[in-house]
């Protein structure tokens, strides 16, 4: 999967409240949602994002990558995030 | 450092809609234990899926129905309707509490027999009883309901063969206001089929008439119809006595009361919806106590109520097999147990808890079971926090007549397991085995080979 690149208008609250002010949708997104999107927000790799995951919770390398390719899924269908085409 | 606790990532679109009324309650409280008992530890010893039964919710309900009844009619019987769950153990439990037994069928009846119940203390219901059936019946003096005419006569001419006078009651259906009527048990009240059958009875002098059977329907919703059907046995009762001076001993209301499970369709979730049993007690206490009884010759009033003692106290335990996006988005859970062991799930959406604690996060979810065939649904859409593969869950109010109509198909039928009054617990049927499945299977000679 190319690299996704989280909408740079899209507000996100510690609490996981996100909004898009250009569609007015609103979201909850868990904590580890919320830690995934801010690590992509900064810039971060896949492999980073992944990395940093894998080394704070308690999750084996499988179910991630499942989990991680599902949410990221998930916030392109949402129109939260695009694919980076630069 | 320990690692965090992981939970899938989440996000989820935040709908403002109207505001509801009734608001929903959310169903992701974690039930970690039943009756104490730790739902891990109970997979990890008799595996997943597994049905559970608390016998303290069986007994509680069953005093609980009692109650209802003894408090405001003098004479009640309950009789246990063994096809809503006839394993052994269960059955044993309403006969300590004093449940006669009511059977459907030959196995039924035996079983009932096996299992202690004194004949006189059987009633024997359903359209179809063999001569054997019916031997033994008339033989041991259970209590026969008669369904149909030819089973009238076959009951005549078999007291003619034994010279013994059978113990029978007839099935009545009538209209109570309910759709659909269940007319195709029993005889007609409305046009005048169920006192022909009464005047055959009689006219025969081969049998007693001993007691007036109807059973109206299954769930049913309104307390009311059963005020109906008790007028109109009671009035059947009352046309015996004034024209043959007999009086008939027992009215036996069947069963049909509704259990808390929430129907598919339906709005209100099944705890507001379904009458309790004081609602049920009051409309039959109050229609046979009004309908011209003198007090010394009130009729026995039998109930053979089974869902609603019964499926509150089963569980089924099981556990998450995968989870997958559907093709328009929606999240799907996969568990290990289906609708070929939860039959129920046809017509109820049964509420699934999750079986360890979790984050207030939650997703809308299809819950799937295991076997290979689209109608295996469990839920259509479940909110649920998100899952992992292994996760546990407790699937309740499942004790009425899914260990009994449950099947072996694809997969086995699993263990049950009974959680006495002070918290242990009873393996009370083993799951199924290859061999078991195997035992009444016969291979011809020419199939034993093949080669490929």
């Amino acid at each position: 999967m190319s690299q996704l690149k989280i909408k740079s208008s899209i507000a996100i609250s510690e609490t996981g409240f996100l909004f898009m002010p250009n569609t007015g949708d609103s979201f909850s997104v868990n904590p580890i949602g919320v830690e995934i999107i801010d690590l992509l927000r900064q810039g971060k790799s896949e492999k980073e994002v992944k990395k940093t995951i894998l080394s704070k919770y308690e999750i084996d390398d499988a179910t991630l990558e499942k989990d991680y390719d599902d949410f990221l899924n998930q916030l392109k269908q949402h129109n939260v995030a695009d694919t980076d085409e630069n | 450092m320990a690692k965090l606790r992981y939970e899938r990532p989440v996000i989820k679109k935040l709908n403002t809609n109207f505001t509801n009324k009734y608001g929903t309650k959310t169903e992701y409280s974690p039930v970690t234990h039943i009756e104490g008992v730790a739902v891990k530890d109970l997979i990890s010893k008799y595996g997943s899926p597994l049905f559970v039964i608390s016998e303290t919710h069986i007994r509680n309900t069953y005093k609980n129905a009692l109650r209802a009844f003894r408090t405001r009619y003098p004479k009640v019987q309950f009789a246990w309707s063994y096809k809503t769950n006839y394993i052994n153990a269960v059955c044993n439990v309403f006969h300590q509490e004093g449940s006669w037994g009511e059977v459907v069928s030959g196995f039924e009846y035996r079983k009932a027999l096996n299992n202690g119940v004194p004949p006189d203390k059987i009633i024997f219901n359903g359209p179809d009883k063999t001569d054997e059936d019916l031997i033994a019946a008339i033989t041991n003096g259970s209590r026969i309901h008669i369904d149909h005419l030819d089973e009238l006569y076959r009951i005549i001419e078999l007291t003619d063969e034994l010279k013994m006078r059978p113990k029978v009651a007839i099935r009545v259906n009538m209209n109570t206001g309910i759709y659909p009527m269940w007319d195709r048990f029993g005889f007609n009240y409305e046009n005048g089929q169920a006192w022909e059958a009464i005047i055959k009875i009689l006219a025969s002098d081969r049998m007693d008439l001993v007691g007036l059977h109807c059973h109206i329907g299954t769930f049913m919703l309104s307390s009311n119809a059963y005020a109906v059907a008790a007028s109109k046995l009671a009035d059947l009762a009352l046309g015996i006595k004034i024209k043959f001076n007999k009086n008939i001993q027992y009215l036996d209301m069947g069963g049909g009361f509704a259990s808390t499970n929430t129907l598919h369709g339906s709005f209100l979730p099944g705890k507001d919806t379904s009458p309790t049993f004081d609602e049920y007690a009051e409309a039959i206490s109050t229609a046979i106590l009004q309908s011209g009884f003198p007090p010394n010759e009130l009729p026995l009033l039998i109930l053979e109520t089974g869902r609603a003692l019964i499926d509150e106290a089963g569980y089924l335990l099981g556990s998450v097999i995968s989870n997958k996006r559907l093709s328009d988005g929606r999240r799907a859970t996969i568990m290990d147990f289906g609708v070929n062991i939860l039959f129920t799930a046809f017509w109820y959406s049964h509420k699934i808890s999750p079986a360890q604690e979790f984050s207030h996060y939650t997703e809308d979810s299809v819950i799937y079971g295991p076997l290979c065939m689209n109608i295996d649904v469990i839920r259509e859409s479940c909110t649920l926090p998100p899952m992992k593969r292994g996760d546990h869950v407790v699937v309740h109010t499942v004790g009425a007549y899914n260990m009994t109509q449950w099947m072996q198909f694809i997969a086995m039928r699993p263990s049950v397991v009974m959680i006495d009054t002070k918290g242990e617990v009873h393996q009370i049927r083993d799951k199924e085995t290859l061999e078991y499945l195997e035992q009444k299977e016969m291979m011809p000679q020419y199939l034993k080979k093949f080669t490929l």
